[in-house]
């Protein structure tokens, strides 16, 4: 069975669509030589017309990649900073997302926003480090954040291969993830995947902490019964598959690695309890409101969601039990 | 393939003029809702630049974008119907009148979002010239867009790459109330000096001057050549907005209104015709507002539960407010 890490993944993902599609090209700053690691080798395979060095100018080659996805290519922007979104949020939200609609279906904007690395990387501080996917769903932009290789790998396919703008969202946490793999295919949005079935409370996990909650799932096996719902893109959600997992648990946590007002964890819990009478009060685990990472490590550590934080959240919503 | 019969020019100068007069109208007498950016004054730019494109290029304006697109050849009376939010319009009623667009003549879009066309265009060109088109491309941008960094940086892709982009300053004076003395440091065509784009001021009062300076650039950028700049020296003759109509913003000077509006594109032009071409233009003009007029009225208007219908080009759809 073949191993495959998350990082590479990515890369096979981009090779097998640049392979299939003449349409698809990969734009971005330092891809050539792979500073994220994850473009590595595809100049030297597909050449440097289709794997195309920028200058730094986010805000325009953002637009670039718009206008070459309404002449009928097929753009993959890589940034390698999350922050960066926030630069060019107007370029994606505000053209490429409305231009379908503002046209009257005329048009459509068929662009990838391949973001490596989101989220904290230890020791890159306040401006590198954000995790600003529920942005991007609130908006309405199709949001996929991969928790495994496999899942790195079929949804990014999907993503490029998919008529609107995508962000995919690569976490950081993950990228070193090794997995085995058998078969590579294309995963559908807008369906979760439940990694570990259980009875007393639902546990959703965006991203690498997918994995943190299996380990406190594993951990906490003696007392409590933990499902973990990944639910693998954030916009569209899989609300059946949830509002599914919940009715049978009864009971919903949600891990999530940004910030808690307006939160995904916000709107995953509201989208729940508006469909499943609960046993008890639902919780978050989320970064604190309006949190900026701190550079020292450890107190890059305390502003993110943790094991200790979940198995605690886990506990008081069995507690809350009515 | 440059288009120089000065009768076209005349005609497209003319119809643009009418239809801003007729859109005003129809803002006043509550049919256009929300109001219009009126190209009256600026006609001879759009016209003088699209009478040098051929039928492959493609070209983005602003939201002040009405002349782009009907000097592209788009239908008036859709268009007028999208001004009017009706299900028959260009934009079947999503856009209006900051978002016309016709991709089906390369018109990707009037767009409200000062200085976001220059990159924009720049990757359809590309795009376009990667797949072996001889496309070349129209980035219209006023005044104020020279100071947006999207716009500057968009400058340096299209510079950098050669990729055959025309940037399209229409200088009208004021972005919104703005003077350019106040907003500009240096000189518009000083920015184009900084990335090598080659650039030339033109009276943009002349329809034909602009599409003399027009057809030289597109015929370089298309025999290989890169990017270029026109600055075209304009007067808007009416409001920033037809809400200004309103509330009565204060800021030119009488006189300066007045002498601005002494140099009209329509008449510059008109006055190349003979009395009869002159005549016969104007008659068909106002029979085809006339029909656009009467067209986008009797439209009917779209049906609120299609509301967000074209959201997403892949068939996605969203779930919904309510309940």
């Amino acid at each position: 069975m073949p191993r495959l890490s998350y990082r590479r993944a990515l890369t096979r993902a981009l090779a097998d669509e640049l392979a299939r599609d003449e349409a698809v090209f990969l734009l971005g700053e330092d891809v050539q030589v792979g500073a994220s690691l994850v473009t590595t080798g595809l100049a030297k395979r597909f050449g440097t017309e289709r794997v195309r060095d920028t200058p730094l100018s986010e805000q325009a080659f953002t637009s670039f990649a718009t206008g070459a996805a309404l002449a009928g290519l097929r753009p993959v922007v890589e940034f390698q900073i999350p922050s960066l979104l926030f630069l060019v949020f107007e370029q994606i939200v505000n053209h490429a997302h409305k231009f379908p609609l503002m046209t009257g279906g005329q048009c459509s904007v068929p662009v990838t926003y391949l973001v490596p690395g989101s989220g904290s990387r230890t020791g890159w501080a306040g401006q590198h480090s954000d995790h600003p996917y529920s942005l991007f769903a609130h908006v309405g932009v199709v949001t996929v954040v991969p928790a495994t290789p496999a899942d790195a790998y079929g949804l990014l396919v999907t993503a490029i291969r998919h008529d609107d703008p995508v962000v995919v969202f690569a976490p950081a946490g993950a990228m070193d993830l090794r997995d085995d793999v058998d078969d590579l295919t294309p995963v559908p949005l807008g369906r979760g995947r439940i990694h570990r079935f259980g009875d007393d409370v639902t546990v959703v996990a965006i991203g690498h902490l997918v994995h943190d909650a299996l380990a406190v799932a594993e951990e906490l096996a003696d007392q409590v019964s933990v499902e973990v719902f990944d639910p693998r893109t954030l916009y569209p959600f899989d609300i059946d598959g949830l509002t599914e997992s919940v009715t049978r648990t009864g009971r919903i946590v949600v891990l999530d690695d940004a910030n808690r007002s307006c939160g995904m964890a916000a709107e995953i819990i509201a989208s729940v309890v508006e469909r499943v009478r609960l046993l008890a009060p639902p919780r978050r685990v989320t970064r604190p409101d309006g949190a900026v990472l701190p550079f020292a490590p450890a107190l890059d550590r305390a502003v993110q969601p943790g094991r200790d934080q979940l198995a605690t959240a886990i506990h008081l919503t069995m507690k809350d039990t009515s | 393939m440059t288009d120089a019969d000065p009768v076209r020019l005349y005609r497209t100068v003319r119809l643009i003029r009418r239809f801003e007069e007729r859109a005003v109208e129809l803002v006043h007498a509550g049919q256009i809702v929300g109001g219009i950016h009126p190209y009256l004054g600026q006609e001879g730019i759009a016209a003088g630049v699209c009478a040098a494109l051929g039928a492959d290029d493609v070209l983005a304006g602003t939201h002040r974008g009405h002349g782009h697109v009907l000097a592209r050849g788009a239908d008036p009376a859709r268009m007028l119907a999208e001004l009017c939010g009706r299900v028959t319009g260009l934009n079947a009623g999503r856009g209006g009148s900051m978002h016309a667009a016709d991709l089906s003549i390369g018109v990707l879009g009037a767009n409200a979002i000062v200085g976001a066309s220059g990159a924009i265009i720049t990757g359809a060109v590309w795009a376009h010239r990667r797949r072996g088109r001889d496309t070349v491309g129209v980035s219209f941008f006023g005044d104020g867009a020279v100071n947006e960094g999207m716009l500057l940086e968009a400058f340096n892709l299209a510079a950098l790459w050669r990729v055959p982009v025309l940037f399209v300053c229409e200088n009208n004076g004021y972005a919104t109330t703005m003077p350019v003395a106040g907003a500009v440091a240096g000189s518009i065509a000083g920015r184009a000096a900084a990335f090598d784009l080659p650039a030339v001021q033109v009276d943009g009062q002349d329809p034909e001057t602009v599409r003399v300076a027009a057809a030289a650039a597109v015929d370089r950028m298309r025999a290989g050549g890169g990017p270029e700049l026109i600055e075209a020296r304009t007067y808007r003759f009416d409001a920033h907005h037809t809400f200004e109509h309103a509330v009565r913003l204060d800021y030119r000077p009488p006189d300066e209104v007045t002498r601005g509006r002494a140099r009209d594109p329509v008449r510059i032009q008109g006055e190349r015709l003979s009395d009869t071409d002159r005549a016969a233009v104007d008659a068909e003009v106002e029979a085809t507002l006339d029909a656009a007029v009467r067209f986008a009225l009797a439209s009917p208007e779209p049906d609120p539960a299609d509301a967000l219908t074209y959201l997403y080009a892949s068939g996605l759809t969203a779930r919904t407010g309510g309940g």
